[in-house]
């Protein structure tokens, strides 16, 4: 027990010096990476100015400012919850023969994406948060007021669950490559389902109820839209334990998924390939 | 006990057989027609503990199969193999401590940080205590001399500088098997006779098992007594390399080097010259007549100086191959089709 927490944190630390090896080209991906938030801002000023005076209408029960406000508390869900390069990266691994390392040394695959994937977002939380509480402070007069510490506990929460439930969707993405090797069609298709029924693109509550309804069922909306909606006061707080139950269920769900991906997956690499 | 125990070891692999041509592309969405590769075919041998052996054959012979096998990295389509009392393709961590794949042509180092990292996150993997862990760190930074090199970030080394760091890497542990595919491929030829050494001198001291395949003979005539070839999938030998030339090779070489300047025209009535650099010539004759040949040359011709060698096993044994592949192509495939 002692052993494997041992490992995870020298594979955490390693992993973290790795990443401060290209820092500038990351520190500037990140900033750059901000850019989009203020086009969007001032996307949605214009939508909601479309045939008034003022961007001050309502639209499907969100005025402008809780637009803005959603669309960046979303964007801090999406901080937690997206994995740039993990699916992508375990289909190079079993192409190109590096995951034979991980199956003839005594470590487990998935904890050492996991913690890999730990620092990386340490990292990136270094580089950017800065911008973020800039970004938040200048558009601070777009929030409705500080909401209660209940409230945020389940925020912090649903956003590291947001990060464990991204992890596994697309850890679980990535060891589809055991069976077909590429996986870049299935990434691309995850990616515009996760735009859409994450909440990324637009709040799950303007879809269709009989869209939302199904969307309401999936685990995409843990990634985007739940941290948002937690924060603009849309569940009570029974409302958000339960919420959270469901993602905990998931979470389980997708673990039990990639393990046995994880071993049939290497039962099949082991029968056809290696 | 053996370390190694392998008996009639088989691994074949469906490969997907694509015809040429977009219509075939299209029909290949529908069926999909398998090609059966008989990788290793009922290979059976046993390596004692401590012994450095050799596994030899061309290119597609089935060896690194083998080693895939033998590492746990595949199972097998038939037959059983033990490695230190494990199973290997069951993969357990009590195995998998123990034992050691070193592939020329695999980085497991991290690319971007120097090599001391790699060793670090081994050290925690492996669960190696830290004094013997620092021991053991030092001795193989001495012993491969690149103590000055672990600091520097692994992607500014040379193929022969990382090929010594991965060595440590796989050596950290203590395996006590070793299993090495082309240790020195790509390296010069100052690198491939550090990683020789370095490997004759840590297995002598350590008595380690090894099982090493590589296309240079160099490597196989400076570290191994014992060779197994396999080709095509089938063992074709295994016993002392010696051996090998003499199961195999009805030729010598006459070394010959003539009074005067001129080199005879008509030596070819005793063999097949095949280097002549007046005035020295050598020849092949089969082995058998060299008496014969010797008596009648000596003879004939005045001759200053003459020796009779062996073939390099090199070419005995790229002759072995040829013919062997020649007598039969490709019986080990045939075609398997189903639907998908």
């Amino acid at each position: 027990m002692i052993g494997t927490v041992r490992v995870n944190w020298i594979i955490l630390k390693t992993c973290i010096e790795e990443r401060f090896v290209y820092r500038a080209d990351f520190a500037f991906a990140t900033l750059v990476r901000f850019l989009p938030i203020v086009t969007n801002i001032f996307l949605w000023g214009a939508i909601y100015a479309v045939g008034t005076e003022s961007a001050h209408g309502e639209m499907n029960g969100y005025t402008y400012n809780e637009m803005v406000a959603y669309y960046l508390l979303a964007m801090v869900g999406r901080a937690f919850s997206s994995m740039p390069g993990l699916a992508s990266g375990v289909a190079r691994d079993v192409r190109d023969g590096t995951v034979k390392k991980y199956l003839t040394q005594p470590i487990d695959m998935l904890g050492y994406l996991f913690w890999h994937r730990v620092a990386h977002k340490l990292v990136y939380y270094c580089v950017a948060t800065g911008p973020f509480v800039l970004v938040f402070y200048l558009c601070r007069n777009y929030f409705p007021g500080w909401p209660d510490s209940w409230t945020i506990a389940a925020w912090i929460a649903s956003l590291i669950m947001g990060f464990l439930a991204g992890f596994l969707i697309e850890s679980l993405i990535g060891l589809i490559s055991f069976w077909f090797l590429e996986v870049s069609s299935l990434l691309f298709i995850y990616m515009m389902i996760n735009y859409f029924l994450s909440g990324h693109m637009i709040p799950l509550d303007w879809l269709p109820d009989e869209i939302n309804n199904v969307v309401q069922y999936l685990p995409f909306k843990f990634l985007a839209y739940f941290p948002a909606a937690i924060m603009l006061g849309k569940y009570t707080h029974a409302e958000m334990a339960h919420e959270l139950l469901i993602e905990l269920a998931w979470i389980v769900a997708l673990l039990a998924l990639n393990r046995i991906a994880f071993a049939r997956g290497v039962r099949r690499y082991g029968a056809f390939g290696g | 006990m053996p370390a190694i125990a392998v008996k009639n070891l088989s691994k074949v692999y469906q490969v997907y057989r694509k015809r040429e041509g977009l219509f075939a592309s299209v029909a290949g969405l529908f069926r999909r027609e398998y090609r059966e590769v008989k990788a290793v075919q009922s290979v059976s041998f046993d390596i004692e503990p401590g012994e450095m052996v050799a596994f030899l054959g061309p290119n597609g012979a089935g060896k690194t199969t083998t080693l895939k096998l033998l590492s746990g990295l595949i199972y097998p389509s038939g037959g059983e193999a033990t490695v230190l009392g494990h199973i290997p393709w069951k993969r357990e961590n009590a195995y998998r401590r123990r034992f050691s794949l070193v592939m020329g042509q695999k980085n497991q180092l991290w690319w971007d940080l120097p090599a001391q990292e790699s060793f670090r996150l081994h050290k925690e993997i492996y669960r190696i205590e830290t004094a013997a862990f620092e021991r053991r760190l030092d001795e193989l930074t001495d012993l491969l001399e690149v103590r000055r090199l672990v600091s520097q970030p692994v992607r500014e080394l040379s193929l022969g500088e990382r090929m010594r760091m991965e060595l440590i890497a796989a050596l950290l542990h203590s395996p006590d098997v070793l299993l090495l595919d082309e240790p020195t491929i790509g390296l010069d030829v100052v690198s491939q006779r550090k990683v020789q050494d370095f490997l004759k001198y840590y297995q002598s001291e350590q008595g380690i098992t090894v099982l090493l395949t590589s296309h240079y003979m160099k490597d196989v005539q400076a570290l191994c007594k014992r060779a197994i070839i396999i080709n095509e999938g089938e063992l074709k030998h295994d016993g002392p390399l010696s051996d090998i030339i003499d199961r195999f090779s009805n030729h010598k070489v006459i070394d010959l080097l003539f009074a005067g300047s001129e080199v005879p025209a008509d030596l070819e009535r005793y063999g097949t010259v095949f280097e002549v650099s007046p005035p020295r010539a050598k020849m092949e004759v089969p082995r058998n007549q060299i008496p014969e040949i010797l008596t009648s040359l000596l003879a004939q011709y005045t001759i200053e100086d003459v020796a009779v060698q062996e073939r390099p096993l090199e070419e005995v044994i790229s002759e072995m191959f040829t013919t062997t592949t020649n007598q039969s192509r490709a019986p080990n495939e045939e075609i398997a089709s189903t639907s998908e």
